[in-house]
């Protein structure tokens, strides 16, 4: 295999783990949002750790990104 | 690998001499990284020393923003590491005033980003996890090591989790800055990647500037996003150091 065809291979099988963090952050604003409806007086007081959950979360996807960006461009 | 014509994405994390410097052997250049951490800190401190010089009792606009971010990390770290965590304040605040103010510089066009170097947010991570580990021997002895042993764990699973415990312990450093750096260098990228796309659309002509559209807005929705991604990771940076501050503060949970 020519090693430009698997590079570029390489960069979209990266970007599969950007699927894992997907899946986490519906996980989090789901329930979130179900926690919401169910106390809303409640809601307000959790939103600090709903951000902490996204950044953290979120952080694994940008790790695979960052692979698959160094992969096409590194 | 990327010729000169082509758009090239990592081009803006180079780094370039200023001024030419060696001493002893070493290469101590300035640097045009090292010109925006200074950037950084005089940003940062005329910022403060401005907006908290008139003390007025009824605060200006600057001087509610300076009090806003004094009381936010004063919360966050009151509530992680309680009232004895409270001496550890100015590290924890100028490191987020650091990493608040380098993520924001960071977002002008031209600008370096000084937090996308792995190596200045592994110095920042490094100083946090050296800090806990020496004030904890001194202030608890090898009471601290209690850390790594968890109460009412079942003896035979004891070996397993302080294993675990040890090895979370080591990665911390790692991952507080690798999660800094990933994040600020995969949203630059990202946003160079789209701007290049709307340059090499609409290069093709009338269709492709009517293409070029999509991208455009794109990277207009990805430059807001990047503005709440680095208060984000800033802030996430300021609570995870209030955590482990604490286990320093509070060993043996």
């Amino acid at each position: 295999m020519e090693a430009e065809a698997a590079r570029y291979i390489g960069a979209g099988i990266a970007c599969l783990g950007m699927g894992g963090a997907g899946i986490g952050l519906g996980t989090i604003f789901g329930n979130y949002l179900a926690g919401a409806l169910r106390n809303p007086s409640a809601a307000d007081g959790q939103f600090g750790r709903l951000i902490f959950g996204f950044a953290v979360t979120e952080a694994l996807g940008i790790f695979s990104l960052l692979i698959a960006l160094l992969a096409l461009f590194g | 690998m990327a010729t000169p014509d082509k758009v090239d994405p990592i081009h803006q994390f180079h780094i370039n001499k200023l001024v030419d410097l060696h001493v002893g052997g070493f290469d101590v250049s300035f640097t045009n990284s090292a010109l925006f951490m200074v950037v950084t800190l005089v940003v940062a401190s005329a910022f403060l020393l401005l907006a908290t010089s008139s003390r007025a009792l009824i605060p200006s606009r600057l001087q509610s923003v300076a009090e806003m971010s004094y009381e936010f990390v004063a919360n966050m770290l009151r509530d992680a590491a309680g009232k004895q965590g409270m001496k550890f304040f100015p590290l924890v605040f100028s490191l987020f005033m650091f990493v608040l103010v380098a993520n924001l510089l960071g977002m002008f066009p031209y600008f370096y980003t000084v937090t996308s170097q792995i190596i200045v947010t592994f110095f920042l991570a490094m100083v946090v996890i050296l800090t806990v580990v020496v004030y904890g021997f001194y202030k608890h002895g090898l009471h601290f090591l209690k850390l790594f042993v968890p109460s009412g764990v079942p003896a035979i699973l004891l070996p397993l989790v302080v294993a675990i415990e040890i090895i979370s312990f080591l990665s911390r450093p790692i991952s507080l800055s690798v999660r800094l750096f990933a994040n600020m260098l995969a949203g630059h990228i990202t946003l160079k990647v789209f701007s290049g796309f709307v340059v090499s659309l609409s290069a093709l002509g009338t269709v492709g500037i009517a293409g070029a559209v999509l991208p455009l807005g794109m990277a207009v929705a990805l430059t807001g996003l990047e503005f709440l991604v680095a208060f984000l990771q800033a802030y996430v940076f300021a609570v995870l150091t209030c955590m482990y501050l604490n286990d320093a503060v509070h060993p043996g949970h």
